[in-house]
């Protein structure tokens, strides 16, 4: 009834192609922009901001950015969280070494993940499927076993960890658990804007045809190579930006422990739970994986059976996991899936036929 | 002469570890060829088996009893997965399925530490872990009757592959599912099967791992290692799992040893096998023994 | 049919997601959603909630469950014998991190504000979580205590304010093994020469010892080789190649779960005395032991504390816990070294507690109180008896500056079933690591731009 595009016409190219071309998806749009950067910080509480939304929102930027590989490309990896780390130990370095501006700071953070990220990239010209996944774990081990060896990386310290310094940007101190939502939230969602339009532009419409087929895509004229490395550089690059926010907004002394490869399959079941090659579901995925274990562990402390506090533990794994197969079984193609049908619904109602 | 000796030493005992990296590793390969799903939760599959086995055995029921009870535990586990897992996602993209299986392994690993208990569990076959007297090289007992108990294994499913009615039928299944099921081969049944057979090779993985680590939730590590060798020796291939095992075994412990004692380069095992296996995919990319993919436009 | 299968499968989907929406708006108030944390205001004020991070699954899970399960049957102890505190009732609140960092800061963020003055102290029980929570709890102002693990510069109270690793610290330990090595070899003289392989895994927290043994290698002439266990060490077998070929005097066993036990089995294979294998006291619990078998026999670890049921202390639990069903943990579990570590962390925790309240009124204690209560404790040898846990551990008395407040450490042997204690309390070297410590805690200070404190009221 609401939803309907009836009597809305582009008059114009440019406004045939926008990103929401539905006024009441544009109003969502703002709305939701509204609710995050207005109504949010007016009701949320001190749990919510640095516990689950900042880690929620970082979750999602690294998802997405694993999604653009993936989702988009078609090329697996099971070492996204590596490129966070490196993203994380770069931007402490920039900081503490040459004192760069904190948003320069995280910009410089990306390249020098997009650049590793390259270099990881190089074997998906040769290596397809889960062949590729595999050979990712060694950009996870190799980079882990590199951030550990040398000393350097965390600024010579003796316990391997690294401090963030503080952030102020422009006299804007980004100190308390607000500011640092809110510093997140803006560059999540400038990058996710950027990764929403790269989806859509010719690289985008490049890098789905060489996800159904390169084989074809190939023959259609585009080139392979450049195509599957800028995915692997635009994907480094975001996780870059990720870990450098996890390691600054999140949480300030950290060791190379925190990217571990745990870290690197929850990406991936983000993407894949959340919808491949959707941007809204880089976010809803993230929100299921981050927010389920801890919806269950809550529940189960609401119900408080007692005396029986090992089991209850290994039940939370078990409802996780089985929750997981149950998503899958009902909706393999992720929430953003489901967000669509129930869009197209919308549209129908109250008149489905 | 002693350095020589070394160098054999270190090959040897390397080749004896790559053996037991290739029975994880045979779970795997076992899965991917009938119903094409990477299978993550082959090390849960592990850590359940050996849990369930060595709870039994501690229960006071004797030794091999224990072991059947585990691979029947294992085989209901199987038809389970096939009924509740596999059949509601029938013809998914193959990322799905992978997915799947980490749910799988969640379940599993909450599963087997909620009926047993997160303990370690000390196991002890009656195969001392000590070297034979005598030897110019230390040779562990334990490792030879490991290395002989893969080898077996191996011999056993290429008779089962080649000379069974159900074996062949599983071959059918492996090259081409429509034509297996034209012929009348049930697919349910089939992948009933392989998820037992993988059950009862993670049941002899577990064993063989959990005397040498102890039966605890690290079990589950154990197919960090099993992944280098499967991309090595190409995802469906039984020859294949032995033999990059055996690279992989081999050629790690001689990389960690000589560059950590000459270089200062030590920890290296930790990639060093996905690195290895990246350069023979450069080569081949679908590993020494795995089928080609033939794409077609 | 397919249509309407198609329609079920979006309304069973949309009612999951519906359930979790509302479970999600349930959780909102994060008060609310405990039960036993949830108590009116006017009883409120006797009432001492303490939070409770604990981790039963996973990799670590004995280590978790063991050390929070000894330290909640002390707090009931302490409520089903004394009645609390000074008329104080504890109550507690679990929270499973699954030795996960980020489920870890999500723990403490739910538990630091129940109770009527909010929580207390933290013990995040994995030095991953104590890094992510210095900050929050410097800007909360609410103390964590990391009883033998952590961030080993934050002894140096003036940099850390609010983080309390109490009792011993990782490079104390490493100097007191040096010292007992010393001291089995006959004299310091005796160092000079040897061989000592420091066998870490590769991480963070296994490297963090290597700059403490390399000055040590310098002041007493001895070799040291660092040989790097990679992650997760279920396979260390090219190591011990490594140490058959440079043959060391002794091994220094510093890994975590399950990369301690596997050490045994080697050194047993090829015949490398398990008495000169010294482990860390992560690699010296039972359940580290018992999955190697015959080969653990002999073995040496360093330890902070006693082990065993022979405490006045430990059968009171027996007695009142678990005489009355009130137990958190199996009882055959009652003990063992991460049992007897949980009630160390028991004791610390109340004792803390007991001296704020001497000074605020007996009443529930806050973090800003608990902090000067810690920097003020003072656990003498007496008093430890009246508690009932004397030789259990060390006396212990902190300072402002000095947030380790005692460093001893002891040694104990693996028989074969249960861990003998070997010899008495080794002081460390505390003047070599107080300079390291000031030195690494400078260089943070420096990073974060924070002052160091130069009077005790600083800061707080």
């Amino acid at each position: 009834m609401i939803y309907r595009e009836s009597g809305q016409f582009a008059s114009s190219y440019a406004k045939d192609m926008r990103m929401f071309p539905l006024l009441q998806d544009r109003w969502a749009f703002g709305a939701l922009l509204v609710f995050a950067f207005v109504v949010i910080p007016l009701i949320a509480n001190d749990y919510w901001l640095s516990s689950i939304l900042t880690l929620f929102l970082i979750y999602s930027l690294s998802a997405i950015g694993l999604n653009i590989l993936t989702g988009f490309c078609g090329q697996l990896s099971l070492g996204h969280a590596a490129f966070m780390a490196v993203g994380a130990y770069a931007s402490y370095n920039f900081a503490v070494r040459l004192h760069t501006p904190v948003l320069v700071n995280f910009l410089l953070a990306g390249f020098v993940a997009a650049a590793v990220g390259l270099l990881f990239g190089l074997p998906s010209l040769r290596i397809k499927g889960f062949y590729l996944a595999v050979a990712t774990l060694a950009a996870q081990f190799t980079i882990e076993w590199v951030l550990v060896s040398f000393n350097w990386f965390a600024g010579g310290s003796m316990l391997g960890a690294i401090d963030t310094p503080p952030m102020n940007i422009m006299g804007w101190d980004v100190s308390s658990n607000l500011d640092k939502y809110l510093l997140t939230l803006s560059v999540v969602v400038v990058l996710a804007i950027v990764a929403k339009n790269l989806g859509r532009s010719e690289v985008g419409r490049s890098w789905r045809a060489i996800r159904d087929l390169d084989v074809a895509a190939e023959i259609m004229g585009i080139r392979l190579f450049p195509y599957k490395l800028l995915a692997f550089m635009v994907s480094s690059f975001y996780a870059g930006v990720a870990g450098a926010l996890y390691a600054f907004c999140y949480l300030g002394s950290l060791e190379v422990t925190a990217f571990e490869l745990a870290v690197s399959f929850r990406l991936l079941g983000m993407i894949i739970i959340g919808g491949l090659g959707t941007i809204l579901g880089s976010f809803l995925g993230a929100g299921f994986i981050v927010l389920l274990p801890i919806l269950i562990s809550q529940a189960i402390v609401f119900l408080h059976i007692s005396g029986a506090s090992d089991f209850l533990a290994n039940a939370e794994l078990m409802i996780f996991g089985g929750l997981i197969i149950l998503f899958l079984i009902v909706e393999p193609y992720g929430l953003a899936r489901l967000w669509q049908t129930i869009k197209e619904k919308l549209r129908l109602w109250p008149f489905p036929y | 002469m002693e350095e020589f000796l070394f160098f054999m030493e270190v090959l040897v005992s390397g080749l004896l570890q790559g053996f037991m990296y290739s029975v994880v590793a045979l779970g795997f390969v076992l899965i991917i060829k009938s119903s094409g799903v990477f299978n993550f939760a082959q090390g849960s599959m592990c850590l359940f088996a050996a849990l369930g086995m060595v709870s039994f055995w501690e229960a006071g029921i004797p030794f091999w009893l224990a072991v059947l009870l585990a691979l029947l535990m294992m085989v209901v586990l199987a038809v389970a997965i096939e009924r509740v897992v596999l059949r509601p996602l029938v013809a998914r993209p193959p990322l799905i399925l992978f997915m799947a299986t980490i749910g799988l392994s969640f379940f599993l690993e909450g599963l087997a530490q909620g009926i047993w208990g997160t303990q370690p569990h000390g196991l002890d076959i009656g195969i001392p872990d000590r070297p034979f007297k005598g030897f110019p090289i230390d040779v562990s007992q334990f490792e030879l009757f490991a290395a002989g108990v893969a080898i077996l294994l191996v011999v056993g499913l290429v008779i089962f592959f080649h000379r069974t009615r159900i074996g062949r039928a599983l071959r059918a299944v492996s090259d081409d599912h429509t034509a297996a099921l034209s012929v009348g081969i049930s697919l349910r049944m089939i992948w009933g099967v392989t998820w037992a057979l993988a059950g009862m090779v993670a049941l002899v993985a577990g064993i063989l791992w959990g005397t040498r680590l102890g039966v605890q939730y690290s079990l589950t590590l154990i197919v960090l290692k099993a992944l280098a060798v499967l991309i090595l020796g190409g995802f469906n291939s039984i020859t294949g799992a032995v033999v990059g095992g055996l690279i992989i075994g081999g050629s790690e412990k001689v990389a960690e040893v000589y560059l950590s004692l000459y270089f200062g380069l030590g920890g290296i095992e930790s990639f060093f096998g996905y690195l290895l296996a990246m350069l023979v995919l450069f080569v081949r990319p679908y590993g020494l023994f795995g089928d080609e993919i033939i794409e077609r436009v | 049919m397919q249509a309407t299968g198609k329609t079920l499968r979006v309304l069973l989907a949309l009612a999951l997601t519906a359930g979790l929406m509302l479970a999600a708006g349930c959780e909102k108030d994060p008060q609310q959603s405990s039960a036993e944390a949830d108590t009116g205001p006017d009883v409120a004020d006797n009432e001492q909630f303490i939070p409770i991070l604990i981790y039963r699954t996973g990799p670590f899970a004995p280590g978790g469950s063991g050390i929070g399960g000894g330290y909640e049957d002390y707090l009931v102890l302490l409520n089903e014998r004394d009645g609390g505190i000074n008329g104080v009732k504890l109550v507690f609140e679990e929270c499973e991190t699954a030795y996960n960092t980020d489920r870890g800061v999500e723990c403490y963020e739910r538990l630091k504000n129940k109770g009527a003055k909010g929580a207390p102290v933290f013990h995040p029980l994995s030095t991953g979580i104590t890094y992510a929570l210095i900050d929050r709890a410097t800007r909360d102002k609410i103390p964590i205590i990391s009883l033998g693990y952590g961030r080993t510069d934050a002894s140096d109270g003036t940099v850390f304010p609010y983080i309390f690793p109490l009792i011993t610290n990782y490079w104390s330990q490493n100097t007191a093994k040096i010292r007992y090595i010393a001291q089995t070899e006959g004299g310091e003289d005796k160092l000079k020469g040897m061989k000592i392989v420091n066998l870490h895994l590769k991480h963070p927290y296994g490297q963090e010892t290597i700059p403490v043994l390399n000055k040590m290698a310098e002041m007493y002439g001895f070799e040291v080789t660092h040989l790097p266990v990679p992650w997760p060490g279920i396979d260390q077998k090219s190591l011990w190649l490594q140490i058959k070929k440079i043959k060391p005097d002794w091994v220094i066993n510093r890994n975590w779960g399950i990369s301690c036990t596997v050490p045994l089995r080697e050194a047993a294979r090829i015949d490398f005395p398990r008495n000169r294998v010294l482990g860390v006291w992560w690699c010296g619990s039972e359940e580290d032991v018992v999955p190697a078998g015959d080969a653990a026999t002999g073995y040496v670890t360093t330890n902070f504390h006693g082990v065993g049921k022979d405490y006045p202390v430990i059968q009171d639990i027996l007695e009142h816990v678990y005489g009355q069903m009130k137990g958190n943990i199996s009882p055959t579990r009652v003990g063992s070294v991460f049992y007897n570590r949980g009630v160390i962390h028991g004791i610390v925790t109340t004792e803390a507690i007991r001296l704020a309240q001497s000074k605020y009124g007996n009443r529930a204690i806050g973090g800003t109180e608990m902090q000067w209560a810690l920097e003020n404790l003072d656990i003498t040898e007496a008093r430890l008896i009246e508690l009932g846990a004397g030789g259990l551990m060390a006396p212990l008395k902190t300072s402002w500056r000095d947030h380790e407040g005692g460093g001893l450490v002891r040694m104990q042997q693996w028989d074969g079933t249960k861990w003998v204690p070997l010899g008495g309390w080794i002081k460390p070297d505390a003047e070599l690591v107080h300079g390291m410590i000031k030195e690494s805690s400078a260089k943070y200070a420096r990073e974060k731009g924070i002052t160091p404190r130069t009077k005790p009221e600083d800061g707080i």
